[in-house]
């Protein structure tokens, strides 16, 4: 039986599509995913993102228990600074990737997929065994909405009255409301400017009724938090990342501090970096409207080369491009390689995986 | 409510072929066109390929999902609908007008597995 969060009734109440995601029942569109994806690039959307699991890691060594179990580097990292980066299993494969939230020198605020939540959770609380802190999940308590788009710091403050024009993009504060402490952060998964706002299941129904009472913002679903996502290049947990692929695989080798003294996966990361990659993620972009998806073969000379993770007629574009996990042989920029779709095999070539330019607010 | 139209006959699978003469029009009813929401790309055989009653022919693709379109007659193809290449929305406009595939049918009386209108508005609720 799949979860449902604090906004489920909300959703209910404006007939959206609901499909099971990461162990929720989730809006995948309430009226077109097409429209949903342009609100966000050209004014305002809003996303139940409550499914997603926060774990707060608190105590004297939360510092060096973080630099173990995450790929970044969070050392001399300023209160109210966001790292992104990934959790790695010692071979290198990857557990999840997440943001980490530093609030003090021991108190860090982790925000991980939906679908890992009891897996993370696990694993963060086994590795802490051996620190002197404490790893709690506060995934039930805490709901989350993120508001996407060029016109969202205007509405944020007027409408939900947060002032949070200071904000620098991957940073948060907390704020005083109604007697709990509500946290912001200038984040998201669009590729566009945006906020991420994490409160009780309380704030957050008002914070929604608001937002859609006001009139400028749409309600998103996940279909377009998907194409959103894919158009700007940025991974997602199960389609460019899994347990068993590397961060170096899937392209985001400069979260991986290498030169960090430690953390869980570094040795095969390090490895991996030094004898080379034998597989890497790369964007391919076809001719032709036929879409790619998940699981399709990619084919080089009637050889299967690589699979698509993720595959879209990209909304801003209209080109039908791909990410998909390659042979290295096939992977330099301007090879030629072909995908099959319903039996045909279509012309593309590696290219970019940033479909499309993100304007984040800096 | 979906659309359903009288003298059509209905496949399970929310395939419907309009017969006239030895020729059979196969397309997506308006019930599949409305799940599926707005059409992006229509994937489609070739002229002079064979289709199988029961088997893929094809596939109609939104955004987020690809849909394989099922024959619901057997025969050899006479026609595609070119029109479906540059404007796959016209099978959210009309999708009982604009068909996929024209098949000669090598068995007419294969239509006697299918529904008829009544039997497949059954099925759609």
């Amino acid at each position: 039986m799949d979860k449902r969060t604090c906004l489920y009734e909300k959703h209910i109440g404006l007939e959206a599509k609901m499909v099971s995601f990461g162990g929720f029942e989730m809006p995948i569109q309430y009226t077109d995913i097409t429209d949903e994806h342009l609100a966000v690039r050209q004014h305002c959307g809003v996303f139940d993102v409550s499914h997603m699991g926060e774990v707060l890691v608190t105590g004297p060594e939360a510092e060096r228990f973080v630099q173990h179990i995450f790929t970044n580097d969070v050392k001399g990292l300023e209160a109210g600074k966001i790292l992104y980066g990934m959790m790695l299993h010692e071979n290198g494969g990857t557990i999840d990737d997440l943001l980490v939230y530093k609030e003090a020198d021991d108190r860090f605020f982790l925000v991980i997929n939906a679908a890992n939540i009891d897996k993370d959770y696990a694993w963060i609380s086994s590795e802490a065994q051996k620190y002197d802190v404490k790893a709690e999940n506060q995934s039930e308590y805490y709901g989350q909405i993120a508001v996407q788009g060029p016109d969202t710091e205007r509405i944020v403050e007027s409408v939900l009255g947060l002032e949070c024009k200071e904000l620098v993009f991957y940073t948060f504060k907390h704020i005083e409301v109604d007697g709990e402490t509500i946290i912001v952060s200038r984040t998201g998964y669009t590729g566009e400017d945006g906020f991420e706002i994490y409160g009780s299941h309380k704030f957050i129904q008002q914070a929604w009724d608001k937002l859609l009472a006001c009139g400028e913002v749409k309600p998103c679903g996940l279909g377009c938090r998907d194409t959103l996502r894919f158009e700007v290049g940025l991974p997602l947990y199960g389609d460019e990342l899994t347990d068993d692929l590397s961060p170096l695989e899937a392209g985001l080798g400069m979260f991986c501090k290498l030169d960090k003294e430690e953390f869980v996966g570094r040795e095969a990361v390090a490895k991996q970096k030094e004898e080379g990659l034998t597989r890497k993620i790369v964007g391919i972009e076809l001719e032709g409207k036929a879409i790619p998806r998940h699981g399709y073969e990619v084919v080089v000379n009637d050889e299967v080369v690589g699979h698509v993770t993720t595959g879209y007629n990209s909304i801003m574009t209209g080109k039908s491009v791909c990410m998909a996990l390659v042979d290295i042989a096939y992977a330099k920029l301007d090879t030629p390689v072909q995908v099959r779709i319903h039996r045909k095999l279509h012309n593309g070539v590696v290219v970019k995986k940033r479909f499309y330019q993100k304007s984040y607010k800096k | 409510m979906a659309k359903v139209i009288e003298g059509l006959y209905y496949a399970e699978s929310h395939e419907y072929v309009r017969v006239e003469g030895e020729f059979g029009y196969v397309g997506i009813t308006d019930y599949a066109q409305s799940q599926l929401g707005n059409v992006t790309y229509v994937d489609m055989p070739e002229v002079d390929d064979e289709v199988t009653a029961g088997e893929e022919f094809g596939a109609v693709e939104s955004v987020k999902a690809a849909s394989d379109v099922i024959s619901p007659v057997s025969g050899t193809i006479v026609e595609i609908n070119e029109a479906l290449e540059d404007q796959p929305e016209l099978i959210n406009q009309d999708a009982f007008a604009n068909w996929i595939i024209k098949v000669q049918l090598s068995d007419p009386s294969e239509v006697e597995n299918l529904m008829d209108a009544a039997a497949y508005e059954a099925i759609c609720k």
